[in-house]
């Protein structure tokens, strides 16, 4: 990986520019002096083009990513971001169309939407799709306001309660605390299941619905899934799917057939559009017909009158709009791509690929690593991170040492519920080869924690950077280039060495 | 088996093997049998060539910028995307790593949301920046958010007039659940004094858009003093192309300023990723939705990057958390820093240069055409209001004909505004483009 690369403020100097503009052309007009901006623009930095794409390329080869490395970051799904998606996505006609320019202007895109609607519908045993959600927080809390106006409109505004199984995503008590429910948390029981007893105690005339997540974040089906939708459905409250780790049951369950009412899709996840070091993604939702009415808008159709051609529309009832324009069309193209690519058989390839890698490293591993629920796991596995024989090393000592070893750490400390969480998800397009050079990695680990566990404490050894200071940087914020801040930091790292 | 699957169907009896299951489908035995393996009735599989092929047809069925004359904005804008950008953005080290979680294995995804961030607020003149939301719809919505929570028991937005009716809806559907009431004087004669006025003490913010969604410019400084004089929170929503010549959120006193970065180095894309600028002042820092970036230095004393002030987020604070955002707009954040850093401050005023003096030679050629007239009321940047002497429609569609994509519609949205377009010029549109636009209208 690269050494060390300054911000990119210290390359500038007057005069520079990185781009090549074309002069004025019109007479000028006058500017209205008062509304001027004072300061010249003068903190803004002069580069060339040059220095600009030397710096962040340098910046580049200080991350770790798919396209040269094992990340098998539980929850993420960090499958392969297939080649053919970035050409298609900026093929000009999608992406130098404005989303503006009216349905007549726009029937590719309109088609290619309507057919992805139709795809994900098919996929997930769902009525009807809307692609508006930006990411999967968004198709949460989309769902989440939709339960709220079903509700409302039979009457019954006065279910005030979301349940969420304690092993939930954060985003799930987060959105329904922000759609205005109180939140009520149901227990896991020994299996990693929805205790149901506990969910019986739970449900009330007050329950407007419950967000489960299947297979749940401990990587493992959801057996009484449909007892769990009949119980809810019985108090008179809907089921909410969160869709993150649907990548485990292409073509082996819809959620639509065992009792979800509704559900968001990561497209970012499971049809692999590019996590971007963040985003974009894309939370697509699909739902019963029940609640189709009130998804938001715009929705695409073919057109009645002319069933060739397309059209946009908001339904009847719709909760409105959860963001501008269209969703985040280029993440659409992508995934209809993909499902395109491989069809029915491909997808379910996918799905029994991804739960086999899964099983295959906890099989290796859990004689090891203890697994949080010793059964046969879905699309990843939660293990522990306590190492018999070396009681001082924890879960993120051995993440930090896997990255020496040339791997992406799993996700750590998650879900909550598991003391020293390691949730390792392979995802389908890793090899054997690549699996085993995993697992030999994390059995090398364990032997270094039993005879030389500072190995793990001080890991990881050859990043450009090591073990950061969080504390420092949450009690003395630096959120933005400050010459005088990065001094003060020099000027006590210099002290600190002499 | 797909190109992107890597098991040979041996690796594979191995693997069961060893797990201890006789076949894949043992692997699902916690599935339901009734409703397992359900058939999906989906089209046969396409190879990339029949891919390429089909897409490209489809793509070919929309209008696009790259063959016509775009005069549409509204909200998405057609704005020059140096060729640099997406060299840095197809980058596989940057499109397809995950959220920094580990920052010694991410520095250049931090660094680089650092000096989106500081970019950001060396071009608003804000304190702080977060590393992105989804839109400047939704950034808006969050800004709304926060203002409510640092002004505790107050529960009223106002939202000015002008406000980009799509942004309006975004944070109606998005508030619903709240307890915060967004009020308005939909008057067609409001004007921003009006909800000014409006300003009491049960008000937490008022928000304004400057340039608003008719191309307006506002003189906002006197704005903010009786803002905040009344105990209330400004928010601007700024075109951060405008900040190239004209006064920053900064200057004028905002408490949050939000924007559509789309103008940022990203591209039309038929309304998708965007990216939702979210800045403010340093005291709401602890306040402030989504990710945020920040300096520090690891054991050995070298500086670094990492996600930091993590405890507002909601896979910490879960139901006590104010934003569920967790996926953001990364990549975007990524191409505007590129951009922001290739322009600088010479690019960057000679692109804001380009547009108001394009759409102000557009304004006076238009104003000068029979049956016509253009609202010069207040100061413009890039967009302007012009009457037209036939529905927009009508005259859109003739526009078409010679390569030209014109105005939006505003009677679209608002009756009262039956035949007015809202024009839109930027760099993009070179004085030969301007004039056939304006010959065309002058020939109808």
């Amino acid at each position: 990986m690269s050494t060390y690369e300054p911000p990119i403020f210290e390359y500038s100097a007057p005069g520079k520019i990185g781009v090549n503009l074309p002069t004025l052309d019109v007479p000028p007009a006058e500017l209205p002096v008062g509304l001027l901006r004072d300061d010249g623009l003068a903190a803004l930095p002069e580069l060339t083009e040059p220095e600009v794409i030397r710096h962040f390329t340098r910046l580049s080869q200080r991350n770790m990513c798919i396209d040269t490395t094992f990340y098998p970051l539980g929850s993420c799904t960090m499958k392969w971001n297939p080649k053919l998606h970035e050409e298609v996505a900026r093929l000009p006609g999608f992406a130098n169309a404005h989303p503006l320019q009216g349905d007549a202007l726009s029937q590719g895109a309109l088609a290619l939407m309507d057919d992805l609607q139709g795809l994900l519908a098919e996929i997930s045993g769902f009525d009807a799709v809307s692609l508006q959600p930006a990411a999967g927080a968004q198709g949460e809390l989309t769902g989440i306001l939709v339960f709220r106006a079903y509700h409302r409109q039979r009457g019954e505004a006065h279910r005030s309660e979301i349940l969420v199984p304690d092993s939930a995503h954060g985003t799930n008590p987060a959105t329904a605390a922000i759609a205005g429910y109180t939140v009520v948390e149901v227990k896991s029981d020994a299996d990693g299941n929805v205790d149901l007893d506990d969910l019986r105690a739970r449900l009330s005339p007050r329950t407007a619905g419950l967000m489960l997540t299947n297979p749940n974040t401990l990587g493992l089906f959801e057996q009484h899934v449909r007892d769990v939708a009949r119980l809810v459905h019985d108090a008179g409250g809907l089921v909410y799917g969160d869709g993150a780790n649907f990548n485990a049951i292409l073509g082996i369950v819809k959620p639509g057939e065992v009792g979800f009412d509704f559900m968001h899709y990561n497209l970012h996840k499971t049809f692999t559009t590019p996590h971007g070091g963040g985003g974009p993604g894309s939370g697509a939702v699909g739902c019963s017909a029940a609640l189709a009415p009130f998804l938001p808008g715009p929705r695409v159709r073919r057109r009645a009158d002319d069933p060739t051609r397309f059209e946009s529309f908001v339904p009847e009832q719709s909760i409105g709009r959860m963001k501008t324009f269209h969703g985040n069309f280029g993440m659409l193209v992508r995934a209809w791509t993909y499902i395109r690519t491989l069809g029915a058989a491909g997808l379910r390839e996918v799905s029994e690929t991804a739960v086999l890698n899964a099983n295959y490293v906890q099989a290796r591993l859990r004689h090891v690593y203890p697994p949080a629920v010793d059964r046969l796991c879905m699309h990843e596995t939660v293990l522990r991170g306590q190492i018999a024989g070396a009681p001082g090393v924890r879960t993120l000592d051995i993440a930090k040492r896997l990255i020496d070893y040339g791997f992406h750490p799993p996700t750590v400390y998650f879900p909550l519920i598991v003391p020293e969480a390691l949730m390792i998800e392979p995802t389908e397009t890793e090899s054997r080869r690549t699996l085993d050079a995993f697992i030999d990695a994390m059995l090398a680990i364990a032997e270094e924690a039993r005879h030389d566990p500072s190995l793990l404490h001080e890991a990881p050894h050859a990043t450009p950077v090591r073990r950061l200071d969080e504390v420092r940087a949450a009690r003395q914020p630096v959120l933005c280039y400050d010459a005088a801040a990065l001094a003060r930091l020099r000027e006590a790292a210099l002290a600190e060495t002499h | 088996m797909s190109h992107y699957i890597a098991l040979t169907a041996d690796e594979r009896e191995q693997m069961l093997a060893t797990i201890g299951v006789a076949d894949v489908a043992g692997l699902f035995a916690s599935v339901p049998a009734e409703v397992r393996f359900p058939p999906l009735r989906l089209p046969e599989p396409m190879s990339e060539i029949a891919l390429r092929r089909a897409l490209g047809q489809r793509a070919g069925r929309n209008a696009s910028a790259d063959r016509l004359s775009v005069f549409l904005g509204a909200g998405a804008y057609h704005h020059f995307v140096p060729s640099a950008i997406d060299q840095i953005v197809r980058r596989g080290e940057f499109y397809t790593a995950y959220t920094p979680y580990q920052p010694e294995v991410s520095q250049g995804t931090l660094q680089a949301i650092f000096e989106y961030q500081s970019l950001i607020c060396a071009l608003t003149g804000m304190d702080v920046a977060n590393a992105s939301h989804y839109d400047g719809g939704t950034a808006l919505a969050e800004a709304a958010v926060m203002a409510v929570a640092v002004a505790r028991r107050r529960q009223r937005v106002i939202v000015a007039p002008g406000i980009n009716p799509q942004y309006r809806a975004v944070m109606q559907t998005l508030l619903q659940g709240t307890s915060i009431e967004l009020v308005s004087d939909d008057r067609p004669s409001a004007s921003l004094d009006d909800a000014v006025a409006l300003v009491d003490d049960r008000t937490a913010a008022l928000i304004v858009q400057s340039p608003d969604f008719y191309g307006r410019m506002h003189d906002l400084r006197s704005v903010a003093t009786r803002v905040h004089a009344a105990g209330a929170l400004l928010v601007q929503h700024f075109d951060p192309i405008a900040l190239g010549l004209f006064q920053t959120p900064g200057e004028i006193g905002a408490d949050i300023a939000t924007a559509e970065g789309q103008p940022l180095g990203v591209g039309l894309n038929f309304g998708g990723p965007y990216l939702g600028v979210f800045c403010c002042n340093r005291k709401y820092v602890h306040k402030i939705a989504g990710r945020l970036v920040g300096l520090t230095n690891d054991v050995d004393g070298r500086e670094g990057y990492v996600l930091t002030l993590r405890a507002r987020e909601q896979d910490i604070r879960r139901e006590r958390a104010t934003s569920n955002i967790c996926t953001n707009q990364g990549l975007m954040a990524l191409a505007a820093a590129v951009y922001l850093s290739l322009l600088g401050r010479n690019g960057l005023r000679r692109v804001a240069e380009l547009c108001y003096h394009r759409a102000h030679y557009a304004a006076a050629q238009i104003a000068g055409l029979p049956g016509y007239t253009v609202d010069q009321s207040a100061p413009f940047f890039k967009e302007f209001v012009v009457g037209c002497p036939r529905p927009v429609a009508d005259i859109n569609a003739a526009l078409l004909e010679r390569g030209i994509v014109g105005g939006y519609d505003l009677g679209a949205d608002d009756p009262r505004r039956e035949r007015q377009m809202l024009l839109c010029v930027t760099e993009m549109n070179d004085r030969a483009e301007i004039d056939a636009l304006v010959a065309t209208l002058g020939a109808l």
